[in-house]
C-alpha cells in the first residue's frame, strides 16, 4: 500500500482557512493565554481606577487632602504605655513608632512564654508519666479549642476584677498583683536592665564557642577538659557580676503602696498582662502540638539504631532525635510566631496601645484613612516577610542533603 | 559477669525464651545456642517471630520468660548489663536506619566516640578501614540520602562493626533493596563470615544460607520447627511445614 | 566451614500457646511504671500532684459546691461565695441571639437547627459531593430568607439586628462555602503559566496572609464605603462576610496548593493524553484527588475560621462573644461576667473539639484506605 503525503510548502496552512482570524487566535494556546491575561489586567485596572476615582471624590467632598504629609503634624492624643518618650504634641510619625515598639514588646514577651509553655506541654504530652501526660493534654485541648479573643477577654476580666492596690495579692511583700497590674521590683537606673540583657547575650556568645572547643578537645584526646569548663563558668558568671554591680541593695526599688497606687518598681499594666497571657497560652498549645509531632516524626528505627551503637538516652536525644526534630519543628513554629505578631492586633479589644489600636485612633483624628491604613499594612507585612525570610535562610542552611 | 570465658562457651544462648505481646504468645519456648565464630540463619514466614527473637538478644524487645546470655552476660532489666551486651553486639536493620543529618563518617564515629570514649583520630581511622572493607571508601563525606540502597546498607554494616562486636545480628538486611544491589551486600556479609565473625541472620536469601551457614533454623508461629546443617536442611527437611515453606521460597 | 564440630544447635519444641503470665500485683506495677519509674518521674509526679492540689479543690468549691445554679434574684448571688451560674438562664437569650427581636427568635433557632443538621449530614457523608454542595447552598438561601424576613409573612429583620449563635453560624458557613471555591481558583491561578494571573494571585495570597484578620475586617468595614460611589452602600454584615471569605480563601489557597503539588505529574500528563480540556482535567481528575489529600489541613482551616468569627465583634457585629459582653454590661449582673464567658467558652470548646475529633477520624480513615 502506498501512502502518499502531499509535501506541504513551508508556511502553507491547510487550505480554506484565512491566515488571520479570531478563531485561529482563540485556539492558539499561546495567544489565548495572552488574551486572557490582557482581559484580566484590563478589568483589574479598570476596576481599580473606578474605585480610586470614587474614593478621591468622596475624600475631596469631605475636604480631606491625600498624601503622607499629615505624618509630621501634631498627633493630639496620649498613649498610655510607651517605651520611648512621647507626648500629645509629638508627631503622628512618632506615635507610629511608639505603637510599633509596643507591638514588638508584647510580641517578643509572648513568643518567649509561648515557646516555653509549648515545649513543656509538648514533651509533657509525650511523657510516660500519666499525670503529666493528662495535664498537658487537657491544657492543649482546652486552649486550642477556644477562640483567642474569648481567652483574651476572659483574662482581662479576671485581672480587672482583682482587688485594688490596697488589698493586692502580694508575694512576700516585694511583688504585688492587683487590678492595676503586676508590680515587681525593678532597677532605678534605666540602663541597668539593658546592660543585664547585653551581658546575658555576651555570656551566651562566649559560652558556646568555649564549650564547643572543650568538646572538640575531648573528642580529639578522649579526655575531659577542666580548663575549658572553668572558662565557661567564668563567662556564665558575667551576668551575675552585672547583677551584683547593680544589685538589690542600691539600685532596685521595691514597689510600695503610697496612697492609692504603687510607687517604685515596675508595674506591668493589666492590658499588657492580659494580652500576653491571651497570646501565649493560646499559641503555646499549638506549639506544643508542633513539638509533639516533631518528636514523633522521628522513626523508632533511628532510636533503635542509636541504642544499638551504644548511645545513652541523653546522647540519643541530643545527637539523633533533637537535630532531626528541630528541622521539622522550626517552619511551623515560625508560622506561629508570625501569628503572635499579627494577633497582637487584638490588643484593641483590651485597650493596649499596639499598632492596630493606635492606627485606629490616628484614622479617627487625622481623617487620612487610606494613608494611615497603608502604613499599618506595610508594617505588619514587613514583619511577616522578615520572619519568613529568616525562616527561609534557616531552612536552606539546615537542609538534609539528598541526591 | 564472668571474668574469663572458656573457649567452648557459646556466644549467644537463648533458653526457653517466651514473649507475649499483650495476650498474643509471640515467642514460644525458643531454645537456640550459637557457638563462637559460627553462623546461624533463621528463616520463616512473616509473623513467625524470627525478627523478634534476634531483637530480644540486644534488648530492643523484652522477653518475659526464659534466659538470654550473650558472651556470658545475661540480658535482663539491669541497664548496665544491657549496655554491656549492646557494646558486644552489632545490629544491621532492614531499613538501614542511618542518621540522615550526619555524614557517613559521622554516622560511623558517633557511637564509639560518645559511648566508648574513643578519640576522634582513632575513630576516624577505624572508620576509613571499615569503609575500605565494605568497599566504599570514597563515600566518607557524603550524606546517606546521596547514596544508593546497597551503599547505605554497607555503611550500616560498617557502623555496626565500628564497636568491634563479638556477635553481628542481621534483621532481613537485603529485603528493602533493589535486586541488583542485593549481591553487593551479601558479598560483604560473606566476607565477614569467612573472617570468623559470629553471625545470626534473619533472611530469605537461601543461597547465602547454603554457602555460609553452620546451622539453618526454621521458625513458624513463634516456635522453632526445624534446625539442621544446611545440606540436611535443604536436601532433606524433616518437618512438613519446613517442606511447604521451602517449596514456596525456592523456585 | 571449619572441620571442628558445630556448637550451634537449636532445640525443637512444640509448645502450645499459653496466655501471658499474670504479673504479681498489676495495680502496684502500673503505679510504679507510670509514676515512679525513675527519680525524675517521681519528681514530676510530685510536682503535678502539688499543682493539682493547690488549684483543683478551690476551683471545684467555687464552681460547684458554693455555686448558685438558678435564681432570678441577683442578691442571692451576691451573698454566695461561689459561681453564679444563674446569670446564664437570665441572659442566655441575649447571649445566643443578640438584639434579634424577642418574638422572632424562633427563626434564629430554626436557622441554627438547619445548619447543625446539615453539618451532621455532611459529617456522616451520606450525600455525594455535588449533592452536598447544592444542599448547603440551598440551605443558606433558606436561612437568609428566614433571618431577613420580609416575605412569606415574616417580619423583616435587618442584618444589623442579627446576633449571637445564628450570626456566628451564618458567618462561618458563608465564609467556608465562599472561601473554598475562591481558594481553589486562587491556587490554580498561582500555578498558572500566565505570568500576569500568577502574579496577581501570588500578590493577593501573600498580602492577605501577612495581615492580621482584624485589620482586614477593619479595612473592609471602613474603606469599602469610601470606594463606593455616592448612594451605594453595602450592608456591614456583607462587608464583614466578604472580608472573612477573602481571608479564608487566601489560607485555603495555600492548603490546596500543597495538595496540587503532591499529585504527581503523571496524573496531569495522563489527563492531557486522554484528551481532556483544562476544566475537565481539573474537575474530574486533579481536584477530586486533591480533596482527599488536603482534607485534614482544610479541616484545620475550617476550625480556625470558626474561631475567627469572634473577630467580627471588633467591627461592631454582635456575634456570641460581643453579645455576651454587651449583655454583661447590665449593672445588676455585671460582676458575673466570668461565668458567662466560661459558658460560651464551653460552647465553643464543644463545637471545636467535635470538629477536630471528626477531622482526626477522617485522617485515620484516609491513612488506612491507602
Amino acid at each position: 500500500m502506498q501512502t502518499t503525503t502531499s509535501p506541504r510548502a513551508p508556511g502553507k496552512r491547510p487550505s480554506g482557512e484565512p491566515r488571520l482570524s479570531w478563531s485561529r487566535a482563540w485556539h492558539n494556546s499561546h495567544l489565548r493565554g495572552w488574551i486572557y491575561q490582557a482581559g484580566v489586567l484590563i478589568s483589574v485596572i479598570a476596576l481599580g481606577a473606578y474605585l480610586i476615582g470614587n474614593a478621591q471624590q468622596s475624600l475631596s467632598q469631605q475636604g480631606i487632602s491625600t498624601g503622607f504629609g499629615f505624618l509630621t503634624g501634631s498627633a493630639g492624643f496620649e498613649i498610655g504605655e510607651k517605651l520611648i518618650e512621647y507626648g500629645s504634641s509629638d508627631s503622628f510619625l512618632r506615635a507610629y513608632g511608639v505603637a510599633l515598639l509596643n507591638t514588638l514588646k508584647v510580641a517578643v514577651a509572648s513568643i518567649v512564654l509561648a515557646t516555653v509553655l509549648g515545649v513543656v506541654a509538648g514533651l509533657g504530652r509525650l511523657s510516660r508519666n500519666l499525670l503529666v501526660q493528662r495535664i498537658s493534654s487537657v491544657y492543649i485541648e482546652v486552649f486550642r479549642n477556644t477562640p483567642q479573643l474569648v481567652q483574651l477577654i476572659f483574662w482581662y476580666t479576671i485581672i480587672t476584677r482583682l482587688p485594688g492596690p490596697r488589698q493586692a495579692i502580694s508575694i512576700d511583700d516585694w511583688a504585688f498583683l492587683s487590678n492595676r497590674g503586676l508590680s515587681i521590683p525593678w532597677w532605678v537606673n534605666d540602663a541597668a536592665p539593658w546592660l543585664l540583657l547585653l551581658s546575658i547575650l555576651a555570656a551566651i556568645a562566649l559560652l558556646l564557642p568555649a564549650l564547643r572547643w572543650a568538646y572538640r578537645r575531648r573528642r580529639l584526646t578522649g579526655r575531659a577538659q577542666p580548663l575549658a569548663y572553668a572558662a565557661a563558668l567564668a563567662f556564665a558568671a558575667l551576668p551575675l557580676l552585672i547583677l551584683g554591680l547593680f544589685g538589690p541593695s542600691h539600685d532596685i526599688s521595691v514597689p510600695a503602696l503610697k496612697g492609692l497606687n504603687f510607687r517604685g518598681g515596675l508595674t506591668v499594666s493589666p492590658e499588657f498582662l492580659a494580652l500576653m497571657l491571651g497570646l501565649s497560652l493560646y499559641i503555646g498549645a499549638f506549639i506544643a502540638e508542633i513539638v509533639r509531632t516533631g518528636v514523633l516524626s522521628i522513626s523508632s528505627g533511628q532510636i533503635e539504631a542509636a541504642q544499638s551503637v551504644g548511645l545513652r538516652p541523653f546522647n540519643i536525644y541530643r545527637r539523633v532525635v533533637f537535630p532531626q526534630a528541630l528541622r521539622v519543628m522550626v517552619p511551623p513554629a515560625a508560622g506561629q510566631y508570625v501569628s503572635i505578631v499579627k494577633n497582637s492586633s487584638l490588643g484593641v479589644a483590651v485597650g493596649y496601645p499596639e499598632l492596630f489600636n493606635v492606627t485606629n485612633t490616628i484614622v479617627t483624628l487625622s481623617g487620612h484613612t487610606v494613608e494611615a491604613i497603608a502604613i499599618m499594612m506595610s508594617i505588619y507585612l514587613g514583619i511577616s516577610f522578615a520572619i519568613a525570610l529568616i525562616m527561609n535562610i534557616y531552612n536552606h542552611h539546615v537542609q538534609i542533603k539528598e541526591r | 559477669m564472668k571474668p574469663q570465658q572458656a573457649a567452648t562457651e557459646p556466644a549467644v544462648q537463648l533458653q526457653d525464651v517466651n514473649k507475649w505481646y499483650g495476650d498474643f504468645h509471640v515467642l514460644r519456648d525458643v531454645n537456640l545456642t550459637v557457638g563462637k565464630g559460627e553462623k546461624v540463619v533463621i528463616c520463616g514466614p512473616s509473623g513467625s517471630g524470627k525478627s523478634t527473637s534476634i531483637r530480644c538478644v540486644n534488648r530492643l524487645e523484652e522477653h518475659q520468660e526464659g534466659t538470654i546470655i550473650v558472651d556470658g552476660i545475661e540480658v535482663n532489666s539491669d541497664m548496665r548489663q544491657i549496655e554491656a551486651v549492646r557494646k558486644r553486639v552489632g545490629m544491621v536493620f532492614q531499613s538501614f536506619n542511618l542518621f540522615p543529618h550526619l555524614t557517613v563518617m559521622d554516622n560511623l564515629t558517633l557511637g564509639p566516640m560518645l559511648s566508648q570514649g574513643v578519640p576522634q583520630d582513632e575513630a576516624r581511622d577505624r572508620a576509613q578501614q571499615l569503609l575500605r572493607r565494605v568497599r566504599i571508601p570514597e563515600q566518607a563525606h557524603k550524606y546517606p540520602g546521596q547514596l544508593s540502597g546497597g551503599q547505605q546498607q554497607r555503611v550500616a554494616i560498617a557502623r555496626a562493626l565500628m564497636l568491634q562486636p563479638q556477635v553481628m545480628l542481621f534483621d532481613e538486611p537485603t529485603s528493602a533493596l533493589d535486586p541488583e544491589m542485593i549481591h553487593e551486600v551479601l558479598d560483604v556479609m560473606t566476607e565477614l563470615a569467612e573472617a570468623g565473625m559470629t553471625m545470626i541472620c534473619v533472611t530469605h536469601e537461601m543461597n547465602f544460607a547454603r554457602k555460609v551457614a553452620d546451622l539453618v533454623v526454621f521458625m513458624d508461629a513463634g516456635e522453632i520447627v526445624e534446625a539442621a546443617a544446611p545440606e540436611a536442611f535443604f536436601e532433606a527437611p524433616r518437618n512438613e511445614r519446613t517442606r511447604l515453606f521451602l517449596s514456596q521460597i525456592l523456585h | 566451614m571449619s572441620s571442628r564440630p558445630c556448637v550451634s544447635h537449636a532445640i525443637v519444641k512444640s509448645s502450645p500457646a499459653r496466655p501471658a503470665p499474670a504479673r504479681e500485683s498489676t495495680f502496684q506495677n502500673w503505679l510504679r511504671l507510670n509514676f515512679f519509674s525513675s527519680w525524675f518521674n517521681t519528681l514530676m509526679t510530685a510536682l503535678a500532684l502539688w499543682a493539682l492540689i493547690i488549684t483543683l479543690p478551690q476551683f471545684i468549691r467555687w464552681a460547684v459546691m458554693d455555686a448558685v445554679w438558678y435564681t432570678p434574684d441577683a442578691e442571692l448571688c451576691k451573698a454566695a461565695a461561689g459561681a453564679c451560674w444563674a446569670v446564664i438562664p437570665e441572659k442566655y437569650r441575649v447571649m445566643l441571639f443578640g438584639t434579634f427581636p424577642y418574638e422572632e427568635q424562633w427563626r434564629g433557632m430554626a436557622a441554627i437547627a438547619i445548619i447543625l443538621m446539615l453539618a451532621a449530614v455532611s459529617a456522616l457523608r451520606i450525600l455525594s459531593a455535588k449533592a452536598l454542595a447544592l444542599s448547603w447552598v440551598a440551605a443558606m438561601v433558606i436561612v437568609f430568607v428566614l433571618m431577613l424576613g420580609g416575605v412569606f409573612g415574616l417580619a423583616p429583620v435587618p442584618t444589623h439586628r442579627w446576633g449571637g449563635l445564628p450570626l456566628t453560624l451564618i458567618m462561618f458557613v458563608g465564609t467556608v462555602i465562599g472561601g473554598i471555591p475562591a481558594g481553589v481558583l486562587l491556587a490554580l491561578g498561582r500555578r498558572s503559566q500566565m505570568p500576569a494571573i500568577k502574579a496577581l494571585c501570588i500578590g493577593f495570597i501573600e498580602i492577605v496572609r501577612g495581615l492580621p484578620l482584624v485589620t482586614v475586617l477593619f479595612m473592609a468595614s471602613l474603606m469599602i464605603p469610601l470606594f463606593l460611589p455616592e448612594g451605594l452602600t453595602i450592608d456591614k454584615f456583607l462587608r464583614a462576610q466578604l472580608a472573612m471569605t477573602l481571608f479564608f480563601a487566601a489560607y485555603a489557597a495555600e492548603v490546596v496548593r500543597g495538595g496540587l503539588q503532591a499529585i504527581g505529574r503523571g496524573q496531569y500528563e495522563a489527563a492531557d493524553t486522554v484528551g481532556l480540556t483544562y476544566r475537565q482535567k481539573m474537575t474530574r481528575v486533579i481536584l477530586p484527588q486533591t480533596a482527599r489529600i488536603v482534607l485534614p489541613s482544610m479541616m484545620n482551616e475550617i476550625i480556625r475560621a470558626f474561631k475567627n468569627t469572634t473577630f467580627i465583634g471588633i467591627i461592631g457585629l454582635f456575634d456570641i462573644l460581643r453579645a455576651t459582653s454587651t449583655a454583661m454590661q447590665d449593672p445588676v449582673w455585671v460582676r458575673y461576667s466570668i461565668e458567662a464567658y466560661l459558658f460560651i467558652s464551653l460552647l465553643y470548646f464543644v463545637m471545636c473539639y467535635a470538629m477536630s475529633k471528626y477531622s482526626q477520624g477522617i485522617e485515620k480513615k484516609l491513612r488506612v484506605g491507602r
